[in-house]
């Protein structure tokens, strides 16, 4: 009896095959293009117009208890209290796509003037925020954008040129100016690592850095242990090394880990992208001199300031517009909505103790 | 063709014999766990309604629709599948692998309209996989699918990898969460209503559902009372691959991204709804509308806290609590009466064993 259900099943199947293969022709397919919705700068900014007390601005964290979000978002309370605004922070206990969406509902539901998040996922949360938006909340995304079409401003923490120079800057100073040195990377088809290489790379050849060469890239895949053997193995492998830049957290720290352990701890720079939190006892203990990364608690400050602006109507998210953000100071509205917060912080022993990330 | 054997008409019966016809009736069917769920059910929905600000209104119900929605389509043939003391944990996987090969055909030109019915058809063949192999095979359910709840899922990530396919046309994006005309409700809304309907008279209107909770009581003697076990179990699977598809279709289109992680872990929610809404995990009883209950009162008691501020931390107790109470409460109460029943005479003839 199971046999001849299954016989007949598998007809079905088959038919139904027939019919889509017939049906294939002509349908809703990729090429056809429906013509962007709208989204974007709408009316008229007006530059003098008054923040209104009481806003209240809503922060999405991708993920609550993320201990940089918790420190990033503290930056964002500062900025609602001097804004007489008030704050709030809500979000997902799992970093997953679609976790956001009903947080996004919520805030809407609250009838939240300013909402400020950072994107799981670029589309998952757009119908959300449109209609969001609709209801009269200002968006703004920080950290992770969304489609441009789902927000009003994008908070960008760092442009990929200030990274990687800041970086070639902090290596070049370390070494004196020449040697070899080498990339310790996350994956090799990291998106954000190969740009920023990448551009290192163009940087390097200018005239001033002729001394530098870059002798080797290795991929530590963004796990410790393998970062720390890659580490092992590219100074073994290259006795001349002068200095490493690992433009990701976990890389550098791995490194670092083995450098402190090593020889080669005082003989080798290392510099890169780090937490503070991570860094500090190589700092401590002389292995690392400086690294780079961005001030997570200022880039939600200027999310807050940018999404109160936007509240009041002192901006639109127009390219060329500009406005105040408190301590950080006057920013412009670049092109496609972005704010880019500035070029990154760099930690050393004098500064390290002033931030916990 | 099967012995009517659910809890609650068999409960009735012997206190009918007890002597007083109507109000046992009334009595037991008080006690029915999906009395008290739907009874839970309104008091949430009053409470929220009274002390939530927001919360009573079109707007937030249609989100709150959308957000069980899924849940709710795939705790269907979920709810018939652990009566028949099976389950089915690769429900979320199969959400997963079907949208990311939605995504997959979407990239390379496939017209939707053709999609869709291929992605009903592959969760379909996905679920026919899992039926063979528990009913074939004879291996036990939960250890078949915690294997494929694996399987598919690194299938996704074979077909879409770590990207993310979200180009989908705003017609179709748009459209899934539409609004019926001139109400605040989504649509889905009917389809999930439309499958309840179809579920629940299979399952309590036709010799096919009551030969479901023979087998759930007792699967020998189902057999040797002539139901065709494998054959109702392999029906169940591939069922509960299909809606699976459904729900994956939909919640790609919901969110407008078609991703492998789509729904990680949403095979927990189900199974919480559908324990919640009564059904007894070791197969035999429970109710489709317990389950129904079960869902919405998940859904409202996670929409109004959220309303009302309460962290995603603390809102996972509470959903954690309300789990342990439901399984708790029912069994601490059936012992009491048990006891109690133990304590005086017996009035008519014994019970039969549970």
């Amino acid at each position: 009896m199971l046999r001849t259900r299954i016989r007949y099943g598998v007809t079905a199947a088959a038919v139904a095959g027939v019919l889509l293969a017939a049906t294939a022709c002509g349908g809703t397919t990729r090429g056809d293009d429906e013509g962007a919705g709208g989204g974007g700068a709408a009316g008229e900014a007006d530059p003098d117009a008054e923040i209104p007390e009481g806003l209240s601005i809503g922060f999405l964290p991708k993920q609550l208890n993320n201990p940089y979000f918790t420190y990033a978002n503290a930056g964002g309370e500062e900025a609602a209290e001097e804004l007489g605004g008030e704050y709030k922070e809500v979000g997902p206990s799992e970093a997953s796509a679609s976790s956001q969406v009903s947080y996004v509902n919520t805030l809407s539901q609250q009838g939240s003037d300013v909402i400020v998040i950072g994107a799981n996922d670029p589309n998952a949360v757009c119908g959300a925020l449109n209609q969001a938006s609709q209801a009269g909340a200002a968006i703004v995304t920080y950290d992770s954008d969304t489609d441009p079409e789902c927000r009003d401003v994008f908070v960008n923490q760092a442009t990929a040129e200030d990274i990687a120079a800041v970086q070639v800057e902090m290596i070049a100073e370390q070494i004196g100016g020449e040697g070899e040195i080498a990339f310790l990377s996350a994956t090799p088809n990291a998106t954000n690592q190969n740009t920023w290489l990448e551009l290192m790379e163009e940087e390097l050849a200018a005239e001033e850095y002729s001394g530098i060469e870059v002798v080797d890239t290795v991929y530590g895949n963004d796990d410790d242990q393998k970062s720390f053997n890659e580490m092992q193995a590219l100074l073994q492998s290259h006795p001349d090394l002068a200095g490493v830049v690992s433009p990701t957290t976990v890389g550098l720290a791995a490194a670092a880990r083995y450098l402190s352990g090593s020889d080669f701890k005082g003989e080798v720079a290392l510099t890169g992208l780090g937490t503070p939190n991570q860094m500090r006892e190589f700092v401590d203990d002389g292995t690392v001199e400086e690294f780079a990364l961005w001030n997570p608690r200022d880039m939600a400050y200027l999310a807050a300031y940018a999404g109160a602006s936007l509240s009041a109507g002192r901006i639109t998210g127009a390219e060329g517009e500009t406005f105040e953000a408190g301590r950080l100071g006057e920013y412009t509205v670049g092109a496609d909505g972005e704010v880019v917060l500035g070029p990154p912080t760099v930690f050393n022993a004098d500064n390290i103790d002033d931030y916990d990330f | 063709m099967a012995p009517d054997i659910g809890p609650s008409a068999a409960g009735a019966a012997v206190e009918g014999r007890a002597g007083r016809p109507g109000r046992s009736a009334w009595r037991s069917l008080l006690r029915t766990r999906e009395t008290s769920v739907l009874g839970a059910l309104a008091v949430s929905v009053l409470a929220a309604s009274l002390l939530v600000e927001g919360f009573a209104t079109g707007r937030n119900g249609g989100f709150l629709v959308l957000d069980i929605a899924c849940v709710a389509l795939i705790a269907l043939p979920m709810t018939l599948i652990v009566i028949t003391g099976e389950i089915d944990l690769s429900v979320a996987s199969t959400l997963g692998l079907t949208s990311a090969v939605m995504g997959q055909l979407w990239w390379v030109g496939v017209p939707l309209e053709t999609i869709v019915p291929l992605c009903l058809l592959l969760g379909a063949v996905l679920g026919v996989v899992n039926g063979l192999l528990v009913t074939v095979a004879g291996l036990p359910s939960l250890a078949v699918t915690i294997g494929t709840m694996a399987l598919y899922r690194g299938l996704a990530y074979v077909v879409l990898g770590d990207r993310a396919v979200a180009d989908f046309p705003m017609s179709w994006t748009g459209g899934a969460t539409s609004r019926l005309p001139g109400t605040d409700l989504p649509w889905v809304a009917l389809l999930v209503a439309g499958l309840a309907v179809v579920f629940g008279v299979v399952l309590h209107a036709t010799p096919f559902g009551r030969a479901l909770y023979a087998i759930g009581s007792n699967e020998e003697a189902a057999r040797f009372s002539g139901i065709g076990v494998p054959a109702a179990k392999l029906g169940l699977f591939t069922a509960s691959g299909a809606v699976a598809a459904l729900a994956g279709v939909f919640w790609t289109l919901q969110y407008g991204s078609a991703r492998a992680d789509n729904a990680f872990g949403l095979e927990l929610s189900v199974v919480a709804a559908v324990l919640l809404g009564g059904v007894s995990i070791f197969g035999g009883r429970g109710a489709l509308v317990g389950v129904l209950g079960g869902v919405l009162l998940l859904g409202t008691v996670r929409n109004a806290l959220q309303l009302a501020d309460v962290s995603a931390d603390a809102l996972n107790i509470v959903t954690g609590l309300l789990l342990v109470v439901s399984v708790v409460l029912p069994n601490t109460a059936a012992r009491l009466r048990e006891r109690r029943r133990a304590a005086a005479p017996p009035q008519g003839p014994p019970a039969p064993p549970p």
